[in-house]
């Protein structure tokens, strides 16, 4: 039977709630309950790109992916299950221009400072560390050794076993019809299998947040925007170790997977959307952009392809905090294309505001009033 | 007696018959949950082979029924492309 009452309800099974419920159990908060309309992790999570790294350009989300990087890595140990684990084989990211090149010297710097190891390196380099690069056109490149990759299904899978071994109720194929709110004061969720009282309530819907905001009457900007991923059949491991990125060629980002496969995708989005078709364009335009790195890669066939959200804001930065006019609601949303590897540090964050009421972490740079005071961040650092 | 461990589910991603039955022996009953943890159906073959399997697995071991279970979505392409064919570059060799 589902608890009618609990301390602290939590919309959406992605890893985003479900992280934040495992760092709020650790804090000792055993009365939680998640609710997952479908399946956990079916969201955006199962659908991304597995990158992991902290080359951003501006010092909030530095500081937040190094701290994420440190969790990834002792997520395995934490949750009891070694089967999990962040493989640390980098980021490489393509320079083609002096423009880019300045830029990315810059972030480097910004980077260096906060203690993250990045450098920027020759194209020959870079060539060393993917062989079949085809590099006649870059000039330089950046490269962080400590970035890398991890499973989501096993990070989804590792939380929930964990989480329900603690005693945390997660009910899938749950869905949370309404916010329950009284006098500006959260009182709980009406789900499609009851009522729940609750006194905190947190939104981690992420690309569907903004229908409850809506409800509730707050204008916070969380669009869905549709974008695609592909895999590839098994080849050679170790072929192409690090995420490679390159923004000339379409935004593309693509690594080899522990069993061989290639997963990836570029920037080609469409909407704001519900829809998820996979389109053929996207196809077309991962297979010649991919091909233009990686010439062997022709050779290689596509297997799979899919749509995902990605839940986007004007900065493409996301919307953390609590929410000012009603009492006990908070929201963590809006993660464009880096909720995945940003979760850990978004969680503790997000535990530490709901326990203790503030956190050491830079939440202030993902303020959900930032928008109305028209104090746009500058754009997150993107791929896909 | 049968060894599972030697009978093979998915052919694409080296799956066993006990692989799948540990899963479901541990709660994990979903054929989504077991689908992203073991990748079966996310092969080559798109699951041609082993979703029915693993549909039979759960229906016999839990005594769910075949509509609960459900099938998880095929992706395109439902036949692997190359890359070369899809750039319009099939010329070469
Ligand atoms: C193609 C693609 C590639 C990506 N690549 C990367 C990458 O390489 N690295 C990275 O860090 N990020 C990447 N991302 C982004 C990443 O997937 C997301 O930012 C991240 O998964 C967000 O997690 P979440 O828990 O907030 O959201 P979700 O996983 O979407 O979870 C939200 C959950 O809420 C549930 N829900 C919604 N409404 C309700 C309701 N009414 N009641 C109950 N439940 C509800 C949904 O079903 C969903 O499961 C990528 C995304 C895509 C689409």
């Amino acid at each position: 039977m589902m608890k009618n009452k609990v301390d602290i309800a939590i919309i959406g099974g992605g890893i985003i709630g479900l992280y934040t419920a495992f760092e709020l159990a650790k804090r000792g908060v055993e009365n939680i309950a998640v609710y997952e309309k479908r399946y956990i992790g079916s969201g955006s999570t199962f659908r991304c790109g597995t990158g992991i790294r902290q080359q951003f350009g501006d010092e909030a989300n530095i500081k937040m992916m190094k701290r994420a990087v440190e969790k990834w890595t002792n997520l395995g140990d934490e949750m009891d299950f070694p089967n999990f684990k962040m493989a640390k084989t980098g980021y490489l990211f393509l320079l083609y221009d002096e423009k880019e090149v300045k830029t990315f010297k810059r972030n480097v710097s910004l980077q260096n400072s906060l203690g993250v190891p990045s450098k920027v390196i020759t194209p020959e380099e870079a060539r060393e560390i993917v062989p079949t690069l085809d590099i006649s056109e870059v000039i330089a490149a950046t490269f962080n050794p400590t970035d890398g990759k991890a499973n989501p299904f096993l990070a989804v899978y590792g939380l929930a076993r964990k989480l329900r071994k603690m005693g945390i109720e997660i009910n899938e194929y749950t869905e949370v019809k309404d916010i329950i709110v009284k006098d500006s004061q959260v009182e709980g969720v009406k789900t499609s299998k009851g009522e729940v009282k609750a006194d905190i309530v947190l939104n981690a819907a992420n690309a569907w947040a903004k229908i409850f905001n809506e409800k509730l009457g707050l204008n916070i900007p969380i669009e869905p925007y549709k974008h695609q991923g592909i895999v590839s059949e098994p080849f050679k491991l170790g072929e192409i170790k690090p995420m490679v990125v390159s923004f000339k060629y379409g935004g593309a980002y693509f690594t080899q997977k522990a069993n061989g496969g290639l997963i990836g995708g570029i920037a080609l989005k469409y909407g704001p959307t519900w829809d998820l078709t996979p389109t053929y364009e996207f196809l077309r335009e991962v297979s010649k952009n991919f091909t233009r790195i990686i010439p062997a890669l022709k050779h290689i066939s596509i297997i799979r392809q899919w749509g995902g959200y990605y839940a986007e804001t004007p900065d493409h930065n996301a919307v953390i905090g609590k929410i000012k006019e009603i009492e006990g609601y908070y929201l963590a949303a809006g993660f464009s294309g880096h909720g995945f590897m940003l979760a850990p540090s978004v969680a503790e964050g997000m535990a530490d505001l709901i326990t203790k009421g503030h956190t050491n972490l830079p939440f202030d740079f993902y303020d959900p009033y930032r928008f109305e005071r028209g104090e746009l961040r500058e754009q997150a650092v993107q791929m896909g | 007696m049968v060894d599972k461990s030697k009978v093979i589910i998915c052919r694409c991603n080296d799956v066993t018959q006990k692989d799948i039955e540990d899963l479901i022996d541990q709660g994990i009953t979903d054929i989504e949950m077991i689908k992203r943890i073991t990748h079966i159906g996310m092969g080559p073959c798109q699951g041609r082979t082993c979703i029915p399997l693993v549909a039979a697995i759960i229906a016999r071991k839990t005594g769910k029924s075949y509509d609960e279970i459900g099938i998880p979505p095929t992706r395109i392409p439902t036949q692997p492309v190359q890359m070369r064919i899809l750039v319009g570059d099939d010329d070469e060799e």
